[in-house]
């Protein structure tokens, strides 16, 4: 069902050409004297698909936070979209609504209908008029497929919904870059498919996406490259057939069999 | 509850209405007064204490009492009993000072007028279906100044000192300029001790530490003593402005600490989603943080203004008259002197109105926002 949906070969290989988007170069981080993130090195070009796997733990949340920097970094240099992230709050904005992120807890507005949800950063960031930025946040509704929840509060919405939902928020601000942070871990297994037929859709408009996530079905179908981390640091990083089928590192292989498993 | 017997093929039952033994004025009797024999106890106890104290009271304040007499002893001399029912009539013989305090009765259409302002602001504020509401926020901001002007005069209207201010309107603009100000100020305090700039969290830790360590009474003692010792000589700063600023700043400490527990109450993700699609902090905190840190702080919220609202009693020991004070300075005259059961069930009466009033609008507000979600 996933394989066939699979972006045609043509779309892969104009995108090796393409630039750069985000590049970390000996990243480090520290949350007080715990050494989360260790030197960490990583280039992502434009409309590639990245997922990241791993042990729990192992730091897959912390790095993708950092790409829009919800967390900090204390060594090393992280570069995205040209710009370098520092502690300076005008480039952190510039960057943070260029980037979208969805969280594993979804986070909408509870406060905030379906459709005020979408429309909030469109106005308050891009400055859009209301009546315009509405009509983007019923576009991107439609496409995750709730237009009709769109009156909605939050809590009136199943898990799938409400993650389709947050999908739907982030694209509103047209991101040239899309985190996911393990989007259908907290979901039911009925819902899980409805937000992954969402995110390979995504995956085939071309927009850069990092997803930390255990779905191996997923990264089969859609990631041009599979990183896997353990213990703060990237261990191995393959296009995903390549990854599944030989894996290097023991720490790979046995993680592997673990998920596998079951 | 016969259907409730018959038989439906599997998969097809429907919905049927409950017994009726379980819903109506019967059913809640049967299930909140008479559930038990305890139960049945306690509720003939609560009806024959309510039977015991009720007629008695309705007599003494209604049925019996005098509404027009010239004094104390006229009063009394009209009753079946002397001092066996109420003498409103006092109260109705003062009704003037208890409303407007010493202002002069030729200029009292400027109260008047002002109360009339202040209903429509309240109306505007918490009244959120008004048609027209955006003007009339913008009224309500305007409407202290308009007041204010109102109230002392200049510029045309003839000047009116605020040591004439007194009675019911004192409690107004004391308890109104207290609230409407101490929440913005609180919001900020509780943001400002929150913040990740240690100067602004210092200090926001200190205004609201200190002047929660510090009794009312003291602030106002300090209002209409102290306060001429720091300030610049020849600069007459009026006793009514320091008295609101002090009231304002000791309600504003209380509010940023019942606001800062409901900012606690927002989950990290809420601050992520913000900051994560682009929204400055003031903006991540105008549309997203403090709507929902406001909501969980609503009964904390109308605590303190109802704590405050009582509060401005206090100011009758810096010899300001509210209605209290009116009552007490009342009672000094000879002609009326005794009747203390009638002013003070009066004052009572009129804070109990305002308290109940704010608590019932906070519930229904509590009720309105929870139906969102
Ligand atoms: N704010 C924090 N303060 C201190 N330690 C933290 C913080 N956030 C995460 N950690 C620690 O950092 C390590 C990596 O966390 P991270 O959330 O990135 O792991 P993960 O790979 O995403 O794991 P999971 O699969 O469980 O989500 C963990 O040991 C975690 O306990
Ligand atoms: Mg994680």
């Amino acid at each position: 069902m996933i394989e066939k949906l699979k972006p045609e070969p043509a779309i892969q290989s104009s995108k090796d050409a393409s630039k750069i988007i985000i590049e970390i170069t000996g990243m480090h981080k520290w949350f007080g004297a715990f050494h989360v993130l260790k030197n960490i090195n990583l280039k992502v070009s434009t409309g590639e698909r990245i997922v990241i796997c791993g042990p729990s733990g192992s730091g897959k949340s912390t790095l993708i936070r950092c790409i829009n920097r919800l967390e900090e970094h204390q060594e090393g240099k992280i570069v995205v979209d040209d710009v370098e992230l520092t502690g300076d709050l005008k480039n952190i904005e510039i960057i943070r609504s260029e980037v979208g992120i969805v969280f594993q807890q979804f986070n909408l507005f509870p406060h905030l209908t379906v459709l005020e949800n979408c429309s909030l950063a469109p106005i308050w960031v891009r400055n859009m008029a209301k009546a315009e930025a509405e009509d983007l946040a019923l576009k991107y509704l439609e496409r995750v497929q709730i237009p009709e929840q769109a009156k909605k509060y939050p809590g009136q919405l199943s898990g799938g919904q409400q993650q389709r939902v947050a999908i739907a928020r982030s694209l509103c601000m047209n991101p040239k870059i899309m985190l996911f942070d393990e989007p259908t871990s907290a979901l039911d297994p009925e819902m899980i498919k409805e937000v992954l037929d969402v995110m390979v859709e995504l995956a085939e408009t071309g927009v850069t996406m990092l997803v930390v996530t255990h779905e191996m079905g997923f990264a089969t179908a859609v990631a041009d490259r599979v990183i896997f981390m353990d213990e703060g640091e990237i261990i191995e990083q393959k296009p995903p057939n390549e990854f599944f089928q030989n894996p290097e590192h023991d720490r790979t292989k046995l993680f592997l069999s673990q998920i596998l498993a079951h | 509850m016969a259907e409730a017997t018959e038989t439906y093929k599997v998969g097809q039952h429907p919905d049927l209405p409950p017994p009726r033994s379980e819903v109506g004025v019967i059913g809640w009797v049967k299930y909140n007064l008479l559930s038990t024999p305890f139960n049945v106890i306690m509720t003939l106890l609560a009806i024959w204490f309510l039977w015991s104290i009720i007629p008695p009271i309705f007599e003494w304040a209604v049925l019996d009492s005098v509404w027009t007499a010239e004094s104390r002893k006229a009063c009394w001399a009209k009753m079946e009993v002397p001092e066996g029912a109420a003498c409103w009539a006092f109260i109705k013989d003062r009704i003037g000072l208890f409303i407007y305090g010493f202002y002069p009765a030729d200029l009292r259409w400027r109260v008047n007028l002002s109360f009339v302002l202040m209903v429509l602001a309240i109306v505007s504020v918490l009244y959120e279906n008004m048609p027209g509401r955006k003007f009339g926020l913008w009224y309500a901001v305007a409407f202290p100044f308009i007041t204010g002007w109102l109230l002392v005069g200049g510029l045309g209207l003839t000047h009116v000192d605020t040591d004439q201010f007194g009675g019911i309107m004192l409690t107004f603009i004391i308890g109104i300029t207290g609230i409407s100000f101490s929440l913005p100020i609180g919001i900020l305090l509780a943001l400002g001790r929150r913040s990740k700039l240690p100067v602004i969290r210092v200090l926001c830790v200190l205004i609201i530490e200190f002047i929660r360590g510090v009794p009312l009474i003291a602030l106002l003692f300090i209002a209409s003593t102290m306060l001429n010792y720091f300030l610049p000589p020849g600069t007459a700063f009026d006793l009514l402005l320091r008295v609101l600023i002090m009231v304002t700043v000791f309600s504003s400490a209380y509010i940023a600490e019942v606001i800062r527990g409901g900012l606690q109450g927002i989950p990290n993700g809420q601050y992520e989603a913000a900051d994560s699609l682009g929204l400055t902090y003031t903006k991540a905190h105008l549309l997203i943080i403090l709507p929902q840190a406001l909501k969980i702080s609503i009964p904390g919220i109308v605590n303190t203004f109802i704590g405050l609202y009582k509060d401005t009693t206090l100011v009758l020991i810096i010899g300001m008259l509210d209605p209290l004070g009116v009552g007490r300075a009342s009672l000094a005259d000879a002609v009326w002197a005794g009747l203390a059961r009638e002013v003070y069930i009066f004052v009572a009466v009129f804070f109990f109105i305002c308290c109940f009033s704010m608590s019932r609008y906070s519930l229904w507000l509590e009720k309105r926002l929870s139906t969102e979600n």
